[in-house]
């Protein structure tokens, strides 16, 4: 501490927070004001209302008789879906196009190079737009889309798979093929007496695969029928636009942070690694990447959070998200300019203020680690 | 793939010296660093050359349909759409339509005040970028407080000889620059007042200041613009109502000043503590020490952080065609769906892209390298 | 003393947006709309970001259409001068609140008169000037040829407007299930629709005939005959301002009187010097005082047929082109809906 403020200065702050209190008052008053004049009222009772309008994807169903709240829902569902598409898409691209900046190969490294200079320095609603007029508006009319191998077709409309169509009686083995895969990361770090299970654990989605398998009751094979394709499931191109636009522009940041990362661990350790006969990739994996990730963790945390902010650009293509759907039909529907604004405001605050209190918790914690 | 440690990759990327025949031949001794420089780069080991002939055929099979598209095959002469009749690009359209890209509906006889405003707002941002600028926190003053009374008297008009020009006609990508700046120049003095604040010892002035930054950190962009446009008006007097411009540029500056907060407190940090010290032991009051110690020692260290900054801020400025500003990408939009022009869309995003990459990696690239050279700076003196 | 510089700032900044806002009040008991627009000079008109028929800018940049006629008829009215416009181009999600905030001063912005709008949004009813019901533009491939056969067509639709709901009723009406796809311009979901992403495009009937013509082939869309709802579109003014919304009204009259009395841009001034017939000589302010109860000058009905044409003209300047017949647009006289109030 240089120098304590004087007793003037700590009076002063408390006129300042008065003067806040004071301009939060009557920022209050006059929308409380405007309301009273326009015959508005201000609460969250629409959140209980019926909606009465279509949406055009969701992941949990949906009714013309289901509430606001539930708009609310499928919105913060579809935000998640692509959020959560589109980090670990950046997240392995990041990776892959990180290690190339550092790649020996002068042509490896200044493509990437090209590559992260060109997408960090236009700007992101430009290329999202680009890739959903672009690219994904110029694929052919469902009728003669592009088939690809395994059933699957890709066109104007999106990209739809097949779909496996489970037995009545089969429904709950997909469900623990589910818990069987998630498990698998945490059995592959348990402990049996001294030993780590490891690669053992890789037996588990076998399993799961197994049961999966099982409880199919045959597989559902996407077909031009009437306007659309019917059967299988349809990844819309509103998704795949946001996903592959989000997840391309988080690359280019993520690959610096890995690239800086890797550069920051010092040379000694490239060297031991190579002294113990370590070759490049077990070097990277096994000795660089680890300590890197320490350094990583901090940047690359504040990057998820830029891509679940970014997820709003989805109102440009098209996307339901919270902005498109909760923030637009929603809005306009209910005619709840302050009560949805706040509520989609609140919910990435909340996210954004949980991610930072994770990245602090976690640095301390490597930082007990640390010797 | 072989990755090399940073001290390798750079001493690989460094010409290999030959060691040189008896005749000293210049023409060998070229062709011999060549070709030493591709064993060294491209192929020094197997699984190197094969990952070099991969990324050429990939190269080879992508590049000469887009070098086709955009050049060979591509037409920029005439006044129609059926001027372009090759396979490639139409730039014929983009170059129909540059006026609005750049003016918006700007009158096309007042353009040169655009223009002036520009090159003003360069000679007035070169000094200040300069490397070794004596004064420059007084031309960072100027830039900031003579440059905008300059450009609005030439930019609004209202004068004789300069006619009124309302706000409604701006926008191209004069409106991007135009809303960058004056973000920019907003959020400098109120994001200083921020770091201060979140550095500050009383405890009711940090809480504030870490709230306010980390509530608008916390806020999407668009939601934030979209707050401008649908509730900021609520949150006025009846009666008073704001241009739409205006209401984005407020809430933008407020936004902006959160991110350029935390820019200005790493370039604080970096100011020894001994010179705040010796500040206050020569008995100057903690105003006095922030404005004539800290903040001139500061902006030097923080400028690269402005710069890349402004890159973000400009790249983001496209957002406000949501609300229904007409700025570059809104100009690209429109014309795109004009009847007599349809089916150009790859040539309007692709234009775009390339404007703000034109602008913006010039913008990273010096931030960049004055990054360098302080370090360097700080490294040599201690 | 470091705080008390900061709160001077402060208060400072404050006083300067009190400063700025004291600037902007408008205070007169009998219009205040109508006397800031006098003050200003101009009139700022809420229209449509760009649709072919009611508001769209040509190549030169010009702002066109029926919506357009509107406000340059009111602005004639008030300011006597047609171009006295500021045109402030709104999207369906925005319109409301820059209203309601009092960025402009009318919408006029093919938009629907309904009985929320009237009462949550606190809004006024304008003039209704353009009788239609949410219609579909398909594909004429797909040959479809009635609304009913839409069972599963995916359909592009704005966001935020009366027409998504619309279209879930009618699917439940007709047990159909029709899939939305919701865009926020128009720009993009016709570009949607022209890529083949949707199988077609649903608007109200103007907008479906706007978004044909702005197709690449537009002989390959075909426009359903059926209309789903009734989208009777008109302008709004904020509430609050009874003798403006007043003005508003009557100014639609005036466009639609013109036509009755066959007075029209090209006659109006001969039909001026020679008139006799006390309707007329009552309409352009030659007789009575409608335009002095209107708070405007006398001629102001004279003006509005002089400068932008009547009702009928306008129609058949920008729907004409779009192959959109008058219909329910045409006079009462001629089996249409749109009829001028008595002038008396």
């Amino acid at each position: 501490m240089v120098r304590r403020p004087s007793r003037r200065a700590y009076i002063g702050q408390w006129v300042l927070l008065a003067g806040v209190v004071a301009f939060g008052w009557l920022l209050a008053d006059m929308v409380a004001g405007n309301y009273a004049r326009k015959n508005l009222h201000f609460g969250f009772g629409f959140l209980v209302e019926p909606a009465h309008f279509d949406l055009p994807f969701h992941l949990i169903s949906w009714t013309l008789f289901d509430t606001y709240g539930r708009v609310l829902l499928v919105c913060i569902l579809n935000t998640a879906l692509v959020a959560a598409l589109a980090i670990v898409t950046a997240s392995v691209l990041g990776l892959v196009v990180g290690v190339m900046r550092l790649s020996v190969n002068w042509l490896v490294r200044n493509i990437a190079l090209a590559f992260i200079e060109f997408v960090r320095n236009t700007p992101q609603l430009v290329q999202l737009i680009f890739w959903y007029v672009g690219v994904l508006q110029t694929l052919p009319p469902p009728r003669n889309g592009i088939h690809l191998p395994g059933g699957v077709n890709l066109n104007v409309r999106g990209l739809y798979v097949p779909d496996a169509v489970m037995r009545p009686d089969g429904g709950w083995l997909a469900w623990v093929a589910f818990a069987l895969l998630v498990a698998t990361p945490f059995v592959w770090k348990l402990r049996v007496g001294a030993a780590r299970v490891g690669a053992k654990a890789l037996l588990l989605p076998l399993l799961a695969a197994a049961l999966f398998a099982a409880g199919v009751d045959h597989v559902e094979y996407p077909e031009v029928k009437g306007f659309n394709l019917a059967g299988g499931t349809q990844v819309p191109p509103e998704l795949v636009a946001l996903w592959i636009g989000l997840s391309v522009y988080a690359t280019a940041f993520i690959a610096e942070i890995v690239r800086g990362s890797i550069e920051a661990i010092p040379t000694g350790q490239h060297e031991a690694a190579q002294a113990l006969g370590l070759k490049g990739m077990q070097r990277l994996f096994l000795v660089v990447l680890p300590q890197a990730l320490r350094i990583m963790v901090p940047q690359l945390t504040s990057q998820y959070l830029n891509i679940i902010k970014s997820t709003t650009l989805g109102a440009a293509v098209g996307y339901g998200e919270l902005m498109q759907i909760f923030a637009g039909t929603v809005m306009q529907q209910a005619g709840k300019e302050i009560e949805t604004m706040a509520i989609v405001w609140a919910i990435f605050v909340a996210i954004n203020l949980a991610g930072s209190s994770l990245m602090n918790w976690y640095n301390r914690r490597v930082t007990l680690v640390e010797r | 793939m072989e990755v090399a440690s940073p001290a390798i990759a750079t001493g690989a990327s460094r010409p290999g010296t030959g060691s040189g025949g008896l005749v000293p031949d210049k023409v060998t001794g070229t062709v011999r660093r060549a070709l030493s420089w591709l064993r060294q780069n491209l192929f020094s080991s197997i699984p190197n050359t094969v990952l070099t002939l991969a990324v050429v055929a990939v190269l080879a099979w992508a590049v000469p349909p887009f070098v086709e598209w955009a050049v060979t095959g591509a037409t920029i002469t005439g006044s129609a759409k059926a001027a372009c009749t090759g396979d490639g690009a139409c730039w014929t359209f983009i170059r129909m339509r540059l006026p609005q890209f750049f003016y918006g509906h700007y009158p096309s006889e007042q353009m040169w005040r655009v223009n002036v405003a520009g090159l003003l707002l360069l000679a007035f941002s070169i000094p200040v970028l300069r490397d070794n600028t004596k004064r420059r926190g007084l031309w960072l003053l100027l830039l900031l407080v003579a440059f905008p009374v300059l450009a609005g008297v030439l930019l609004l008009g209202g004068l004789p000889g300069l006619p009124y020009v309302d706000t409604t006609e701006w926008g191209g990508l004069m409106l991007d620059v135009l809303i960058a700046f004056v973000v920019v120049a907003g959020s400098i003095p109120f994001g200083v007042l921020l770091a201060l604040g979140r550095r500050s010892q009383l405890p009711i002035v940090r809480t504030l200041s870490v709230g306010f930054i980390e509530l608008w950190r916390a806020s999407p962009l668009l939601t934030v613009i979209t707050m401008s446009a649908v509730m900021l008006p609520l949150f006025l007097p009846d009666g008073v109502h704001i241009d739409r411009l205006v209401r984005a540029l407020v809430v933008l500056v407020l936004f902006n000043a959160a991110y350029m907060a935390e820019t200005v407190r790493g370039g604080l940090q970096g100011v020894e503590v001994g010179q705040e010290e010796a500040a206050y032991s020569v008995g100057l009051k903690w105003w006095q020490v922030q404005a004539f110690v800290v903040l001139p020692q500061a902006l030097r260290h923080v400028m690269p952080g402005i710069v890349n900054n402004v890159v973000d801020l400009f790249k983001d400025t496209t957002l406000v065609t949501i609300i229904g500003l007409f700025d570059i990408l809104g100009a690209v939009n429109q014309a795109i769906k004009d009847p007599a022009w349809l089916g150009l869309a790859h040539e309007g995003y692709v234009f775009t892209m390339v404007v703000f990459f034109a602008c913006c990696f010039a913008m990273s690239s010096y931030a960049r390298r004055m990054e360098r050279r302080l370090n360097r700076h700080r490294t040599g003196r201690h | 003393m470091r705080y008390v510089t900061r709160l001077a700032t402060c208060c400072a900044v404050v006083a300067g947006m009190m400063g700025f806002a004291a600037g902007s009040w408008a205070q007169d008991v009998k219009s205040p709309t109508m006397d800031a627009i006098k003050k200003r000079g101009e009139l700022i008109c809420g229209v449509d970001t760009g649709i072919p028929g009611f508001a769209y800018q040509d190549a030169a940049g010009k702002w066109q259409g029926l919506d357009i006629a509107y406000c340059r008829a009111i602005a004639t009215s008030v300011l006597g001068s047609a171009d006295k416009v500021k045109y402030i181009g709104t999207t369906s999600k925005v319109r409301f609140s820059v209203l309601q905030s009092g960025e402009i001063d009318v919408l006029i912005r093919d938009s629907t008169l309904t009985l929320t709008r009237n009462t949550e949004l606190g809004l006024a009813h304008g003039a209704l000037n353009f009788f239609t019901g949410e219609a579909f533009m398909v594909k004429k491939s797909l040959n479809v040829a009635h609304a009913t056969e839409l069972n599963g067509a995916t359909i592009c639709v704005l966001t935020g407007t009366t027409l998504e709901l619309n279209i879930a009723d009618y699917g439940r009406a007709n047990n159909i299930k029709i899939n939305t796809l919701l865009f926020e311009r128009p720009e993009e979901a016709f570009a949607a629709a022209e890529a083949g992403r949707c199988d077609g495009y649903t608007d109200d009937g103007g907008s479906v005939a706007a978004a044909r013509s702005s197709m690449k082939n537009p002989k390959d869309w075909v426009i359903l005959p059926e209309l789903i709802s009734r989208e009777f579109l008109g302008s709004y003014t904020r509430q609050g301002d009874e003798r403006w919304n007043i003005l508003v009204r009557w100014v639609h009259y005036a466009m639609l009187e013109a036509e009755v009395l066959g007075i029209t841009q090209a006659n109006v001034d001969e039909i001026k010097k020679s008139a006799t017939n006390p309707e007329v000589r009552g309409f352009l302010g030659l007789e009575e005082t409608f335009g002095k109860k209107l708070g405007v000058d006398n001629d102001w009905a004279y003006r509005i047929v002089k400068e932008v044409g009547n009702y009928g003209e306008n129609y058949d300047k920008y729907f004409g082109p779009l192959e959109l017949p008058r219909g329910w647009n045409n006079l009462y006289t001629k089996g249409g809906l749109q009829y001028p109030l008595p002038w008396r």
